[in-house]
């Protein structure tokens, strides 16, 4: 987009950010007939945000409802949210967000968004979780024809450094643009541009020096900038300020991201030990998708944030192929040389744990089976067999980031809340006050229901405040 | 790019995909590629031979470059299928030029048969087409060509069959894959909204209608010709054939069918990504599409040139178009219906469990 239309045009929106949030605050207030502008950091070929890496939308339903099976309520949708934040929740915009969530679906359908039956390895999820198509990408391209075509700009590669924001009114924001500092005028701005896991210096910050080794499994676009700069202006935040949602990925998954491929799900049928060689936690203490998140933390907590998952040739085939081999040996001690692990240490390791492991007859992978070892410090309590038939496997593990919890108070709709002065007319939408209903953990699939309802609430409310004045 | 470079390539993104399987819903490469774990290379030549490059798959990607992955399905696919085409064609170095250098070998064939036709021509004949050429003579010409090329494309689909370990065929199996040709199941997209060819990532019908309108097209000629020949041999019945006879009735909405269908399929190739292709093989491509238009179209006009001074030359230049498709089916992207029909039973076999 030309330099000149971005500073000139009286924009009614601006909408920050180019994500699943940010595209459904556009399209419902583009739809309400406003001028609306999206200003996104990433170049076209990396717009979207996280939500390029996402696949499904939790969402509540009291019937069958197109590729959802059986139904799924108000009450048990938030039991599940109260399962995984333990409470830390605001019950009004988490009850909010779960009931417009059934709305919103078929307000995607509508918009472009194309559903599909659940995924091969994810049936577990049919009845709460609708599949996008193709994944995240292809809602954001939808997302972004259907935008274009009711004459939303975008601008790529546009960075938003400041928000000038004068007795709570908005008045216009400071961009790098082309090499340009602009000043993009708006009645009204939508803050969609996520969390700030992306700025590992802020994450080194809120950490500690160990969040230097974290990989990033999303966007490295998120730098928090956006939320940075209205938490200086006296936005009302919310969230712990020092923690962000990790799981335990491949080690060898690239710095930013990795998206799905890099998760690693062998860690139940595997012994986990760190740069020492020694085991640290019980590795069968839950079925997987329940202790993935564990796992990060853990690893974090390792010397030099690293883990070695090993197993032997016959789990190899019991979980989803990652993206990166395994590293193979034929002996416990080609395999510790190769990881650079200390040779006696690890082949200690792993005979003590294969002399507490006890009669394996019951091994079932897809159920807590109950076959753990006896006697050791850290006993594994489910899938506890012997690692002895080679060739030997392992895989590097790592903390991978997926966000960060701090963001920005709203209310119900999505206004970004000020204890002094309130704001008139800033809205957010998205990671970046996801924090207000998701304090803790990660329900699947809900980042992209916060996204979308509240980006269209926060879409519908700024566009009724500029057709209002 | 060596074969097994391509293939060692494609196995790399496969490897990739099959860790994600984001794009399950698309087609049948992505099912089929998740019952495995690990990979032969021979499994890369079903599944770029399965894949009918709607392009769904790398509009959704998250790993198209610039992102390290660097992941471009419909390309190393495109790569991988149009090399195994001319590996399994005999001689293979043929195949390789006509699909390198697709247009040339076209014209270069197409006129220099329309010139041999021509100057053989007998030119005192009646003035209809078997006076031109007597029945024998196109006998003579088009029978061995026809089933030399079948023969070609025999021996080639069976060493595809013998690589990708393919079972004896079912009749159950060959009726799925039947189905799917029919229909073009693969780039329905998976929940009918079509493939992304010409207009970036946005999805439309237009190149699976054209597709079936030559599909179609071609195999309502092929009736009206073998139509024709039965009432020759049988009925004792010679052309010209009245417009209400059944080779007219078949002949001419199949000429209108395929010449339309390859006119839309040439604009859209004409808007598409070559870069989503195999680049490569892109002259190929034009050529193969070029070859069933100029059959076609010859055909409509000869129709329209009917007792008119035109019936030589254009009757010369259709039976070069005809002979001519005949020489490059076994090696050029002609060939693709086979291999296609090949790698759509393949994979009825092995999603039924028999391996």
């Amino acid at each position: 987009m030309n330099k000149q239309i971005l500073e000139t045009t009286a924009w009614d929106i601006v909408v920050i950010g180019g994500g699943n949030a940010a595209l459904c605050a556009a399209i419902t207030a583009a739809e309400a007939g406003a001028k609306v502008l999206i200003l996104e950091t990433a170049p076209t070929s990396y717009r979207g945000g996280n939500s390029r890496h996402t696949r499904n939308f939790r969402c509540m339903h009291v019937g069958p409802k197109d590729v959802l099976e059986d139904s799924y309520l108000e009450e048990e949708y938030y039991q599940d949210l109260l399962k995984v934040t333990k409470g830390k929740t605001d019950p009004e915009l988490a009850r909010l967000c779960i009931r417009e969530s059934e709305p919103s679906f078929d307000w995607m359908k509508q918009h472009g968004v194309i559903f599909q039956p659940s995924l091969s390895g994810t049936l577990s999820l049919s009845r709460t979780n609708a599949f996008f198509l193709g994944g995240g990408k292809a809602l954001v391209n939808a997302y972004y024809n259907t935008a274009t075509q009711l004459g939303v700009k975008v601008a790529y590669e546009a960075d938003v450094a400041h928000l000038n924001i004068e007795d709570g009114l908005f008045k216009h924001a400071e961009v790098l643009y082309q090499g340009q500092k602009l000043k993009v005028q708006g009645r009204a701005v939508v803050l969609a541009s996520g969390g700030f896991q992306s700025d590992i210096e802020w994450l080194a910050r809120a950490w500690g020096p160990a969040a230097r080794n974290f990989l990033i499994r999303g966007t490295p676009y998120n730098r928090g900038v956006v939320l940075r700069d209205m938490l200086d202006q006296g936005a009302e935040s919310v969230g712990d300020p020092t923690q962000c949602h990790a799981v335990a990925i491949d080690g060898r998954a690239p710095k930013f991201d990795g998206g799905i491929v890099t998760r690693l799900d062998c860690v139940p049928f595997s012994v986990v030990v760190n740069k020492h060689a020694e085991r640290f936690y019980d590795e069968g203490e839950d079925v997987w998708p329940k202790r993935y998140a564990i796992w990060g933390r853990l690893v974090a907590a390792q010397d030099d944030q690293v883990a070695y998952s090993v197993i032997d040739h016959k789990s190899n085939d019991l979980f989803m192929p990652s993206v990166f081999p395994p590293i193979q040996a034929d002996s416990l001690e080609a395999l510790a040389q190769t990881l650079g692990l200390d040779q006696d240490t690890f082949v200690k390791t792993i005979h003590s744990f294969n002399q507490a492991c006890g009669d394996a007859q019951g091994f079932k992978s897809t159920e807590l089976d109950g076959v753990s070892t006896q006697g050791l410090a850290v006993n594994k309590t489910n899938w506890a067999r012997p690692i002895d038939q080679a060739p030997f496997y392992a895989y590097q593990l790592r903390p991978g980031v997926t966000f960060t919890y701090l963001g920005l108070r709203v209310d119900a709709n999505s206004k970004v809340q000020r204890s002094e002065v309130a704001f008139e007319n800033v809205w957010a939408a998205g990671e970046i006050m996801a924090g207000s209903i998701l304090g803790e953990g990660y329900l699947a699939g809900f980042g992209m229901t916060i996204g979308t309802v509240f980006g269209r609430i926060a879409g519908r409310e700024a566009g009724a405040y500029v057709n209002n004045r | 790019m060596s074969t097994t470079d391509n293939l060692i390539e494609a196995r790399r993104q496969i490897e990739i995909c099959n860790a994600c399987r984001y794009c399950e819903g698309f087609c049948s490469v992505f099912p089929a590629m998740t019952r495995n774990r690990t990979f032969a290379l021979a499994d890369m030549t079903q599944l770029a031979n399965l894949c009918h490059n709607c392009q769904g798959c790398y509009n959704a990607c998250q790993y198209t470059a610039p992102h390290e992955f660097k992941i471009n399905l419909p390309a190393v696919l495109a790569d991988v299928r149009t090399e195994s085409w001319e590996r399994f064609a005999t001689p293979s170095r043929f195949a390789r030029v006509v699909q390198k250098h697709g247009m040339l070998t076209l014209l270069v064939l197409l006129l220099g048969l329309t010139a041999a036709l021509l100057a053989s021509a007998n030119v005192s004949g009646a003035a209809n087409f078997y006076g031109y050429f007597s029945h024998n003579v196109m006998v003579a010409l088009f029978a061995p060509l026809f089933l030399g090329a079948l023969s070609v494309v025999a021996i080639s689909v069976r060493r595809y069959w013998r690589e990708v370990q393919g079972k004896s065929v079912r009749w159950s199996e060959l009726m799925t894959a039947v189905r799917s040709a029919a229909t073009m199941r693969n780039l329905s997209g998976g929940q009918g909204q079509g493939c992304q060819y010409e207009d970036g990532d946005r999805y439309s019908h237009r190149r699976r209608w054209a597709h079936q309108a030559v599909m179609y097209g071609f195999l309502l000629c092929f009736a009206s010709t073998s139509v024709a020949t039965l009432m020759h041999y049988v009925m004792a019945w010679p052309a010209p054939y009245p417009w209400y006879s059944p080779p007219k009735l078949l002949g001419i909405p199949g000429g209108v069918l395929l010449s339309g269908g390859c006119v839309a399929l040439m604009w859209l190739k004409a808007q598409s990504d070559a870069n989503l292709g195999s680049v490569s093989r892109w002259g190929g491509d034009w050529a193969f599409i070029g070859a069933l238009l100029l059959t076609g179209a010859s055909g409509l006009a000869l129709f329209a040139a009917t007792s008119s001074a035109y019936v030589r030359p254009v009757l010369a230049l259709h039976l070069a178009a005809v002979a001519t498709l005949f020489v490059l089916l076994p090696y050029s992207k002609m060939v693709h219906g086979f291999y296609r029909m090949a790698a759509l039973v393949r994979e009825a076999q092995t999603a039924s469990g028999r391996g």
